[in-house]
């Protein structure tokens, strides 16, 4: 990565390995725990692997909840709980 | 979690990262979703509603930080049609794999082709909070209608 070529050239290592490592404490401890030592390459991997997680999650996330919400008729009381988040 | 707008605290969102602002736009969209009662409508599409709206709020949220990545996505979003992709072919000598892996990364923060590596890893590490946090508020509407 430090040979990598930089649009500006005006990024410096010591920038690059701060925001590498901080990028490593957003990822959740079980992630972190995987990686044993951090190497550039490793963290980007798992921090692609961890969005691709997040992604799916989404995504399954929002065909539960249409389920659910095509279960729930509208004046049901489950209606109502999101109804009364609104006001 | 509402704070008094004074003069020492002109923000009345106290904590910039606070989900607040997303949590109503997806709650908002999730009543119109559900008030659309057209039947002619697949099950599928609903999901697929949801999930834009889980997308468009993730983006909301993140527009008073102003980050590139929120930006993108909106300009994404509000795209009608899927516009084909320009697919230019450059040939390059043959990268390493950590250059791959950073390819992969720009593909999958939204607007992240066009940033420097500095700013990529802040919008990521950006994106991944919200992305968590739009997690667990689905997680949490779902345990509130399921109960």
């Amino acid at each position: 990565m430090s040979s990598r070529r930089t649009t500006g050239g005006r990024i410096s290592e010591d920038e690059i390995n701060e925001l590498i490592s901080k990028l490593q404490s957003l990822l959740p401890e079980s992630r972190r725990r995987n990686m044993g030592r951090a190497s550039a390459g490793k963290l980007l991997k798992e921090t692609c692997s961890y969005i691709k997680s997040l992604k799916r999650e989404v995504e399954d996330l929002s065909e539960r909840l249409a389920a659910l919400m095509s279960t729930m008729e509208t004046d049901s009381p489950q209606a109502e709980i999101i109804r009364s988040l609104l006001r | 979690m509402h704070r008094e707008i004074s003069p020492g605290n002109p923000n009345p969102n106290p904590n910039p990262n606070s989900p607040m602002p997303g949590f109503c736009y997806f709650l908002h969209a999730l009543a119109r979703i559900q008030q659309d009662v057209a039947p002619q409508r697949s099950p599928g599409k609903k999901g697929r509603r949801i999930r834009r709206a889980a997308y468009a709020s993730m983006a909301v949220a993140a527009a008073p930080r102003r980050m590139a990545w929120s930006r993108a996505l909106l300009r994404r979003l509000r795209r009608r049609s899927a516009s084909p992709r320009r697919k230019t072919i450059t040939v390059t000598r043959k990268k390493t794999r950590t250059e791959r892996q950073e390819d992969e990364l720009r593909r999958l923060v939204p607007g992240g082709r066009r940033m420097d590596l500095c700013s990529l890893l802040e919008e990521t590490g950006d994106y991944l909070q919200c992305l968590a946090a739009q997690v667990s508020l689905m997680q949490w509407v779902a345990r509130s209608i399921s109960e």
